[in-house]
């Protein structure tokens, strides 16, 4: 399953680089771009955020690693979900949110929190997926290519193009190939999930992060997703939030524990569920509270 | 044993209220339809009726210019209310920042937004009658009348488009923010298609009311007696429409259904009651027809957004 999608995308990408000389909006890493990517793709430092008065997150420090899976994980209301939302700014939608601190995205070196980003840009190469299936009450294709189509690309070709390797990236091809054009809500919820996983792959994002994308999913729709997850990390960065301790244990290769706006330990997820440092994580991980 | 004659007792003596209730209510509804329909047959079936302009002989008396006006008026109103109701009910939802001073106007006008809707109509009348007619010189036109029953309808619908906008799930919006939409993407893609259904519903409550509107009317001064249509704005030569004659006929006098009811009821010849009650039997149907329309519409667009 890795190997076939890894040599599809690998075709797609050969392909689609050639039509790139058209089209400048659209790029796709090439095997040498992705080298020169450093080691660390986000470094979070003394990063707090408020909800108002309330103060979410406490002087967060973090480094997230280049195309790797980086699990955040920690009981309810510890602040993995609002540092997973400070990535993308998904807080600037509400107002009272207000944030401190930096996070510095490579290998631009772009402060993300800064207040004069430009978010448009900066949600086109962090993508999301959500905790529940949130497709647009549209037609399979039209979710897919929305992304594309407010990112300016016009050229149907293209739109199309990429909507295919979309959604053959996210495992989802095979299924609706023979009805792009049925709403997304006659999809099954876990097909969903990837449809929405389709989405946000589809404009070529440097990272996904996801919201507990599977609580709301059966064990076999889970299964798959994960498994898509691990293959996403060829080329993508990814930060996933969970309340399943298990999940990622199976599909991270970090892990950070997060306990009431603090991060408590992160390390290599081996380390944090073998022999983590901090009491507390080992607490947690046991099953102690939470 | 006790315990169960308490508790089932009101489970057979509401259902009787609540049906005798309804049955009230539906009875008195029938009654007016039959009563009128009755009154008016003669009038209903005869083709004159609809193609006859106003007259003192109650036997040639027709509701042309009536029904010509109030579909004319209603339009108007209409096109009004919706264009500027949607995008004040997105503004209010979308946009509308709650701070500072402009937060403060915007509160004031959110509060206001509701009582706004318990106005007696005669007071938007002369607010209309004030503003376009004697400040705008826009005449006793059908032109003010579309926008006077707009400033009616304006409130329900303002508060229609924002519970309908309310009702589109967080995550919808968010997933659209997510792929780096942009605010004006997001209402235009997501939010407008999606509250359509609520919208409709706004405009039938309004539209349904303003249809039988008459005080607000008379206020800006529709005549009561009209024996002329508008020009038709459409030609014969190209390109079929002029501009020139569509202007005319929003800058003509013009009654409207209601004023025409209320006329010939305060005739004293009987003859003209059967008149009334048959205009009054159109007027129904109007508004049935309106009601089903945007009925049928709201369903089309709920079908395909459910959640």
């Amino acid at each position: 399953m890795v190997m076939v999608s890894t040599i599809i995308h690998n075709i797609k990408s050969l392909f689609l680089k050639t039509t790139n000389k058209t089209t400048e909006t659209v790029k796709i890493k090439t095997k040498d771009e992705v080298k020169k990517e450093g080691d660390i793709k986000l470094e979070v430092k003394d990063l707090n955020f408020y909800y108002g008065n309330f103060r979410a997150l406490k002087n967060i420090n973090l480094k997230i690693p280049t195309r790797k899976i980086t699990a955040l994980i920690g009981p309810s209301g510890c602040g993995k979900t609002t540092l997973l939302r400070c990535f993308n700014r998904m807080h600037d939608l509400y107002p009272g949110s207000r944030y401190e601190g930096s996070i510095i995205f490579y290998p631009d070196g772009i402060n993300i929190v800064a207040p004069n980003i430009d978010l448009l840009n900066l949600r086109r190469k962090i993508g999301m997926v959500f905790q529940r299936p949130n497709p647009f009450p549209k037609s399979i294709f039209e979710n897919v290519a929305y992304g594309l189509r407010v990112n300016g690309i016009r050229d149907k070709k293209l739109i199309q193009e990429k909507v295919e390797w979309a959604l053959k990236s996210a495992a989802l091809w095979d299924e609706v190939k023979d009805r792009l054009n049925a709403n997304a809500y006659s999809l099954s919820g876990g097909q969903q999930q990837r449809l929405c996983i389709a989405r946000a792959i589809a404009i070529e994002p440097d990272i996904v992060l996801f919201d507990e994308p599977t609580s709301a999913l059966d064990p076999i729709s889970t299964a798959k997703i994960e498994e898509l997850i691990m293959t996403l990390k060829e080329k993508l960065t990814i930060i996933i939030v969970t309340h399943n301790m298990q999940q990622a244990a199976r599909v991270s290769d970090y892990t950070g524990f997060m306990y009431l706006g603090e991060l408590i330990e992160f390390d290599k997820t081996q380390k944090i569920f073998t022999v983590p440092s901090q009491k507390l994580t080992e607490d947690y991980i046991t099953g102690r509270f939470g | 044993m006790g315990r169960k004659t308490i508790s089932s007792k009101p489970d057979i003596i509401f259902p009787i209220i609540g049906f005798l209730a309804f049955l009230l209510v539906v009875s008195f509804m029938i009654t007016l339809i039959v009563d009128i329909a009755i009154d008016g047959y003669e009038k209903l079936i005869d083709p004159s009726f609809y193609t006859s302009y106003p007259s003192r002989f109650p036997e040639k008396a027709g509701i042309l210019s009536g029904w010509v006006g109030t579909t004319l008026v209603m339009a108007g109103a209409i096109f009004w209310s919706l264009l500027i109701g949607i995008p004040a009910g997105i503004y209010l939802e979308e946009y509308a920042t709650k701070r500072g001073i402009i937060g403060k106007i915007e509160t004031i006008i959110e509060l206001n937004i509701n009582n706004l809707a318990a106005v007696p109509a005669i007071i938007y009348g002369l607010l209309a009658l004030g503003i376009f007619v004697y400040r705008f010189k826009l005449g006793e036109s059908i032109l003010t009348a579309g926008l006077t029953l707009s400033i009616l309808m304006l409130p329900v619908i303002v508060v229609n488009t924002r519970e309908a906008i309310r009702r589109i799930p967080r995550d919808i919006r968010e997933g659209a923010y997510a792929v780096g939409a942009t605010k004006w993407d997001t209402i235009r893609d997501h939010i407008l298609p999606y509250s359509l259904g609520g919208i409709l519903t706004g405009l039938i409550i309004a539209a349904s009311r303003a249809i039988g509107e008459t005080a607000p009317l008379v206020t800006i001064g529709a005549l009561t007696f009209i024996a002329f249509l508008p020009p038709s704005p459409f030609t014969s030569e190209f390109p079929f429409f002029s501009l020139e004659k569509a202007w005319e006929v929003l800058m003509s006098p013009f009654t409207v259904l209601p004023i025409q009811i209320f006329n010939w009821v305060s005739r004293p010849q009987a003859a003209f009651q059967i008149n009334a009650a048959a205009a009054g039997f159109v007027l129904l149907v109007l508004t049935v027809i309106m009601n089903a329309l945007a009925y049928y519409l709201r369903q089309r667009v709920r079908r395909k957004y459910i959640w």
